[in-house]
């Protein structure tokens, strides 16, 4: 342990061997902090609903204890100069995800319609799987430019990703958005997936074709005109999220998608223009579609006058939902410091109420102060993969990282913003607090390339040649 | 490629700081809107998340609790629901609250702004909430006689009874009733009950509180009034002078005459003789000889045309304007458009027995937190001088002399001076429906107060006509009550 810290203390100055520290100890810090507060937010929940510490607390803490040790100590072994807030940051979420989805398993209003009761620890799995995951990708991944011999199947595999439910007998239409698939007992998200896969080509992809994209353009009115033949991509993709939209009715994914690629094609290029076309043709797009698909139609409605959307339900309109006014008055109840842990109503949101919805039971139960910490956090792992985006070396790995905490920031703000109803309702979860297998496992990934990224930015360079004299008289050993 | 990426950085920031702004508003700016809706299930949650505060009666509580299934966590229940329901009225998990319940509802789940200050200090301290409550005016026994008495007639009806010297209400019962317990809960049994209790399901509409909320044509106890209004406006000077009556009677204007209920002495009867025997020759004539104007001013002072709050709601009983001057002589003997609550006759009978005065009715005496500190106290307090002291002397010996002698001698209670009027008012199409039978009365104390002054009114629909009459059917009831308030003062 200290022979890793060694060369930041004693800040040699060997040529070609700047140590940088390692910054794993910090990181063994946070993760206790990690790992305690979900335990004690674990205990507040059963002291609240049951008048007693719950019996699973010791289990528990020593699940996510564990799990959050091994992740340590792989990324100790495998990538030891790594960011070291990315881990103690997604599984401080994820704790604190199993502590609510553990509230809303208590709910007997949830068990009676089958929307909890024993979630947490199928979650605990999905965390394990997730983090066995992050695992594989540190350690099978020595160098993540190796992900870019594979821009192409990428792009086959994310787009077989997104179209799985649309086939029949796999896809399953929950709600009315078509953006899962059923196998076996388990509900599958491949868009959480492919989310990861896009990033991976479409990093490939810029990577090549940068310069024809950025250089190749005629000036008009201040703006950078792409040629006809450079639109192609940009196109493509466009096609395919409005197909997301149409097909599978999901805003958040087709908008998350779209989103994620203009914002890789603008760090790319280096050309404005491209948002400017980026921001019009999603506008396009929404506002197309939404003029003849009635699923999306309903969702903004029901965004514009919740209450009305509230009345309807009640009033047992088929394909109405007050889940939008209920998660609002979740809200509304936390008020500025909330009601405490398992002392809020946020089961009356129903269905939902554990995956797309568990902000609601954040907002009512740690208010206002609660909410906005815990949006912060999110902000911080965005802010580590923009730094890492910034610090990597290799424009590969530029736009990966950028890619991914751009989607990442996307993600959160879409189903952040639908919660709190700024805009229409998506069927996305937020990473690592909402129930959800695809979602936990897929964000871990998406963590662990991070983590390689930001290791191979920040790793040294290699040692110089062995040239003795130099080392003997250049070395200052105190 | 540095400097796009610190610009996405900028615009991943702007997305966190538009949701922290839309949490701000959401969660700080809306959130007492938010938090308040009476759509939001919290607050009906909350309400009924601590067991209510208690309505009292003779010091002890006529209500109760019971815990429940579900989110709501606890239930009222009643004891005797259907004698108190008057009175309390009911509150439910599914219908909401009516009377002194809803009235009260901040007092009774401690919600009130005054016991903020005490909330506040016990959420400090971590005490439960804890309810107020709601002490009555009420006379546990004159309630009892009171639904006792309607139950035994089986009859519609409805009884109140007032102190006069304060205007506290001993008594208000309605027959047929209900036990608000039963619709207590939220529950498919409530559901049935509540529905079955609904007037289209219940033709005798057992949720109606006769004593307040149903006006009913007073027929001859108003002649009390019209009596008042002859002596007010020195029409005449005293009870035992002989008035200028004729018989038959033709009413002005018409050549109708206005019939008496048998061959009654009516003749230039004197208005002691004529109350005694209730001619309505004599007070007909009385009231179209003063004319609209002075008999709605009379009225008036009695309370009539005027929604009562005490505090729940009674409805407004009915005097008309601008009336012919035959149909002013049938408003003055209680017919035609006149229509009366129970509660305002009983306050005509109080005016007269506590010397002309009238005092503002009310049936809840104090308002007390959880510890049982008074938070509120009801003072009495005068409402109108319908009549001067001499004048409500002379109408109480009057009064005195239909009891002693006259046509309310079923009312008659040994060792009490008892002053009273009956009543049958005619009603429906050609006044071919039964007859409601009618009876205002107080006693007087030993000290020449008079503790106690009572209306009662029985819709009796299997009774022959002429078996109706208020001395009949109505006094009986009316002396149980007077008993039970004289007795509870020994």
């Amino acid at each position: 342990m200290s022979s890793t810290t060694n060369p930041s203390t004693h800040h040699t100055s060997t040529i070609g061997a700047i140590g940088a520290p390692s910054r794993r100890n910090t990181e063994l810090a946070l993760l206790v902090f990690a790992v305690l507060i979900p335990v004690f937010a674990y205990a507040n929940v059963g002291l609240a609903i049951n008048d007693e510490v719950p019996a699973g607390l010791l289990s528990y803490g020593l699940g996510l204890g564990l799990l959050a040790g091994v992740g340590h100590l792989v990324v100790r072994r495998f990538a030891p100069y790594s960011d070291p807030l990315l881990l103690p940051l997604a599984t401080l979420l994820n704790g604190l995800g199993l502590v609510a989805i553990w509230r809303l398993d208590q709910s007997e209003l949830l068990q009676s319609i089958d929307q909890a009761g024993n979630a947490a620890p199928r979650q605990l799995i999905y965390t394990a799987m997730g983090i066995a995951l992050f695992v594989a990708v540190l350690v099978f991944l020595k160098d993540h430019r190796v992900l870019q011999r594979y821009t192409y199947i990428s792009m086959v595999g994310a787009l077989f990703l997104l179209l799985l439910p649309l086939v029949p007998g796999l896809g399953k239409n929950i709600y009315g958005a078509k953006i899962w698939i059923q196998v076996g007992s388990f509900s599958i998200q491949p868009g959480e997936f492919a989310k990861i896969v896009l990033a991976i080509f479409f990093a490939g992809y810029l990577m090549v074709k940068r310069d024809a994209l950025a250089l190749a353009s005629r000036r008009f009115m201040g703006l950078y005109l792409p040629r006809g033949r450079d639109l192609g991509p940009i196109l493509v993709v466009w096609i395919v999220s409005i197909l997301i939209l149409v097909f599978e009715t999901d805003l958040g994914t087709s908008l998350l998608f779209f989103g994620m690629f203009v914002i890789m094609l603008y760090v790319a290029t280096e050309r404005t223009s491209w948002i400017v076309f980026g921001m019009l043709m999603s506008a396009v797009g929404a506002v197309g579609v939404a003029t003849f698909e009635p699923h999306i139609q309903q969702r903004v409605d029901a965004w514009l006058d919740p209450m009305r959307e509230f009345a309807l339900s009640r009033a047992n309109q088929v394909g109405h939902s007050e889940q939008a006014m209920q998660a609002l008055w979740a809200f509304g109840s936390g008020g500025t410091l909330g009601t405490g842990w398992g002392q809020g109503h946020s089961e009356l949101i129903r269905f939902a109420a554990n995956s797309d919805f568990i902000l609601a039971t954040f907002g009512e139960e740690l208010g206002l102060a609660g909410l906005m910490a815990l949006l912060l956090l999110y902000a911080l792992i965005v802010e580590r993969g923009v730094r890492t985006a910034l610090a990597a070396r290799d424009p590969f790995g530029k736009l990966l990282a950028i890619g991914l905490s751009g989607a990442f920031a996307l993600q959160v703000f879409v189903v952040a913003g639908g919660v709190m109803g700024l805009i229409p309702l998506t069927g996305m979860t937020m990473p690592f607090l909402a129930y959800g297998g695809s979602s936990v496992i897929a964000n871990w990934a998406l963590i662990g390339i991070l983590l390689r990224i930001s290791d191979t930015a920040r790793r040294p360079a290699p040692a110089a040649p062995a040239n003795p004299d130099a080392e003997m008289t250049q070395v200052v050993r105190p | 490629m540095n400097k796009p990426l610190r610009r996405i950085a900028i615009f991943c920031g702007l997305l966190v700081l538009t949701l922290l702004i839309r949490d701000n508003w959401l969660q700080y700016v809306q959130a007492d809107e938010l938090k308040e809706d009476e759509h939001n299930r919290r607050v009906a949650i909350e309400r009924y998340a601590s067991p209510r505060g208690d309505i009292i009666v003779d010091g002890n509580a006529i209500t109760g609790h019971a815990t429940t299934e579900g989110d709501f966590k606890y239930k009222r229940t009643y004891k005797d629901g259907a004698m108190w329901a008057p009175v309390t009225g009911y509150v439910s998990q599914a219908y909401g609250a009516t009377q002194i319940e809803a009235i009260n509802d901040g007092i009774l789940t401690g919600n009130d702004d005054r016991l903020f200050f005490r909330n506040t200090l016990d959420m400090i301290t971590g005490k439960k909430r804890e309810g107020g409550n709601v002490v009555t005016t009420l006379n546990g026994a004159a309630q009892k006689a009171a639904y006792d008495g309607l139950k035994k007639q089986g009859a519609k009806g409805a009884v109140v009874a007032l102190e006069p010297s304060t205007g506290k209400i001993l008594s208000m019962a309605s027959y047929p009733s209900y036990d608000p317990t039963s619709i207590a809960g939220g529950d498919d049994a409530a559901g049935e009950a509540w529905t079955k209790l609904q007037k289209k399901n219940d033709p005798d509409d057992p949720m109606l509180n006769r004593a307040l909320r149903e006006v009913y044509p007073p027929g001859s106890t108003f002649k009390v009034v019209t009596a008042a209004a002859a002596l007010e406006n020195d029409l005449y000077g005293s009870a035992d002078e002989k008035t200028d009556s004729p018989l038959p009677w033709t009413m002005p204007g018409t050549t109708t005459e206005l019939p008496n209920e048998g061959d009654l002495p009516c003749k230039d009867a004197t208005l002691r003789e004529a109350l005694r025997v209730s001619c309505n020759t004599v007070f007909g004539k009385v009231g179209s000889d003063l004319g609209n104007e002075k008999m709605l001013e009379e009225a008036k002072k009695f309370g009539f045309t005027e929604e009562q709050f005490v505090p729940v709601r009674s409805s407004a009983s009915v005097f008309s304007e601008d009336m012919a001057p035959s149909e002013v002589a049938q408003s003055s003997i209680g017919q035609f458009n006149t229509a009366a609550s129970p509660l305002q006759m009983a306050m005509v009978a109080s005016a007269v027995a506590n010397n002309g005065t009238l005092m503002k009715p009310y049936m809840v005496d104090e308002l007390q937190a959880p510890n049982l500190d008074t938070i509120e106290k009801t003072d009495p307090e005068e409402m109108s001088k319908p009549l001067s002291a001499d004048n409500a002397q002379i109408l109480q010996s009057m009064m005195e002399t239909v009891v002693e002698d006259g046509t309310g001698t079923n009312a008659q209670i040994d060792g009490v001076k008892v002053g009273g009027k009956t009543g049958t008012a005619q009603h429906g199409v050609d006044n071919s429906e039964n007859p409601y039978a009618w009876f205002l009365s107080y006693a007087k104390g030993d000290d020449g107060g008079a503790p106690v002054a009572v209306a009662v009114v029985i819709e009796d629909e299997n009774a022959g006509r002429d078996d109706i009459s208020g001395g009949g059917l109505a006094a009986p009831i009316a002396k149980n009550v007077m008993e039970a308030v004289i007795d509870s003062k020994k």
